[in-house]
């Protein structure tokens, strides 16, 4: 497991529970940071995974963040009150409020 | 026209491309997913600091970069190129593009994948990837954490993690036991290169020093229910069960094909490393007229020689657009002709040393993460008559999901070649496509053209 003496003066929300980073952290090193090893889990068989290659390439890392589906975390800096959700399955479509008639 | 010349990636060979260009009156347009330069290797190191002459060097040339006047934009991320010079990109949630005279893509390496069972639980991740929460978050491993695999940057990434205070379980030496006779042969020539060997060594005995366990193993395996809890190997002729959080995977790095294979520039086969390379000239020129690339993307030479290719690329682009004669342009790539050869006199040694092996994994091993295609279903495809990757696709979904056969690729061409019984560059690779990244039809309504 990967983990770091200084926590940061940053406060980002996984799942509405309120966790510290630092400048200069992408999602996924901040939540590996908080021990969170999983962001989603998988559209076929509702496996869980998380960040695997941290640059880019795998997809594995992708989230839910500030309501945005299917984000890369490795590839996105945090900011302060950021709030990120476990992707469960493929994402959703934001539908508008008249489809729902 | 928008610029003379569009650059994708600002790693050592990008950033000394860019400045070597400019040098010659090229306008210059750099194109980078980070936030800042330096690339993989040199990552957030503007922030870290150096911390030897090797990181000293290195901030020498990300300083001579950001003042060489290139446009700068970052975070931005590429999802296509066009044969006429034109790049899409996406920067703050909006499509981009820009047309440049030449594109010069400096895209550089991923690791190969390594699928072994169980290598989709959350908890096993890549030594690149534990190496990039090191350089960009200050991680380091802190318990129950195992490192396998193969290659230099194994060695490299366990001596910073044990100098940034991290704990290592052991090491697996998952490498070919027979491999470093064959590489025998390579190493008069390697010791042209004996700075970089000593390094080697030296990396070695630290870790040996820190009293972290270098275990020679086969048969690996990462066991858990919903995270990584214990892997088993064989080593010494026994199965060995140990208790693990974190597995960290490596088996060297292979050039990013997804741009030059969907603009359909002609690839060979690297026997020694394994793998698929775009064909070049002597100045990065592909098979597609205004499209180049350098650095470690052409093939696997590390970060100095990458820089030097980057800087001859350069040149003869500067040529091209008429700034420099075909006698200025000489005389400047012949000294990074020489360096270039000193760089990679290391190479076949290194390529020898850590030869990549055939992946042949288990049957019910995950090959393609994004879509859970197994091994069998793979063979079993095979079976019924599928030829190559692209196929494949049909007959499994493999290779279909968002990260578009990067992470299945090499694998999938190997199960198939050996389960066809035919050498493995036989196999037909996937064909990627642009967008070679997700692009949302918001990011798109929201394109706006020109930098």
């Amino acid at each position: 497991m990967l983990g770091r003496s200084a926590s940061g003066s940053l406060t980002i929300y996984f799942e509405g529970h309120a966790l510290t980073a630092r400048n200069g952290d992408s999602v996924a090193a901040a939540l590996l940071a908080n021990k969170i090893a999983v962001t989603r889990v998988t559209a076929p068989s509702g496996s869980p995974r998380g960040p695997f290659c941290m640059m880019g390439a795998c997809f594995d890392c992708v989230a839910i963040v500030d309501g945005k589906p299917a984000v890369q975390t490795c590839l996105t800096p945090v900011r302060n009150g950021m709030r990120i959700e476990r992707q469960k399955g493929a994402r959703e479509l934001a539908m508008p409020a008249w489809t729902a008639t | 026209m928008d610029c003379d010349l569009i650059i994708v990636g600002a790693g050592p060979a990008g950033m000394s491309a860019a400045v070597e260009a400019r040098r010659h009156g090229v306008s210059v347009v750099v194109i980078d997913e980070n936030s800042a330069p330096g690339g993989r290797i040199w990552q957030a190191l503007e922030a870290r600091g150096a911390k030897d002459d090797d990181d000293a060097e290195a901030l020498d040339t990300i300083r001579a970069f950001r003042a060489c006047g290139a446009e700068l934009h970052w975070r931005s991320a590429v999802w296509a190129i066009e044969a006429n010079g034109t790049a899409f990109w996406i920067e703050n949630a909006t499509a981009r593009s820009a047309r440049a005279q030449y594109v010069l893509l400096a895209t550089g390496t991923t690791e190969r994948p390594m699928p072994i069972p169980g290598w989709t639980l959350p908890g096993v991740m890549t030594v690149g990837a534990a190496q990039i929460a090191l350089k960009t978050s200050g991680l380091v491993p802190i318990d129950a954490t195992w490192i396998a695999g193969q290659g230099p940057l194994l060695l490299l990434y366990t001596v910073q993690a044990l100098r940034a205070g991290g704990r290592i379980a052991g090491v697996l030496d998952l490498s070919d036991g027979a491999a470093p006779l064959r590489a025998l042969r390579h190493l008069p020539r390697a010791l042209n290169a004996a700075g970089e060997l000593a390094k080697g060594l030296a990396w070695r005995r630290e870790i040996s020093r820190a009293g972290v366990p270098w275990v020679s193993a086969t048969n690996l395996r990462a066991i858990g229910e919903n995270h990584l809890q214990r892997i088993r190997f064989r080593a010494a002729a026994r199965e060995r069960d140990e208790p693990a959080s974190l597995l960290l995977l490596h088996d060297g790095v292979i050039p990013s094909v997804q741009i030059t294979r969907a603009l359909g520039c002609a690839h060979e086969w690297d026997g020694a490393q394994r793998c698929w390379k775009p064909v070049t000239d002597a100045w990065g020129l592909t098979s597609v007229p205004r499209i180049l690339i350098t650095g470690d993307g052409a093939g696997v030479a590390g970060a100095a020689a990458a820089a030097v290719s980057g800087r001859t690329a350069a040149l003869g682009i500067a040529y091209r657009l008429g700034r420099i004669a075909a006698a200025t342009r000489d005389a400047l790539a012949t000294p990074l002709r020489t360096q270039h050869a000193r760089h990679r006199a290391i190479r076949p040694f290194i390529d020898a040393l850590y030869a990549p092996r055939s992946s042949q994994p288990h049957d019910t091993t995950i090959v393609c993460r994004c879509e859970e295609v197994t091994a069998a279903q793979i063979r079993k495809a095979a079976q019924l008559g599928c030829l190559g990757c692209n196929q494949l696709k049909a007959f499994t979904r493999c290779g279909m999901g968002p990260c578009q056969g990067r992470m299945c690729g090499t694998t999938a061409a190997e199960v198939l070649a050996t389960a066809r019984n035919v050498p493995v560059q036989e196999i037909e690779p996937y064909r990627t496509r642009f967008p070679t990244r997700p692009v949302t039809v918001g990011e798109l309504a929201a394109m706006r053209s020109a930098v």
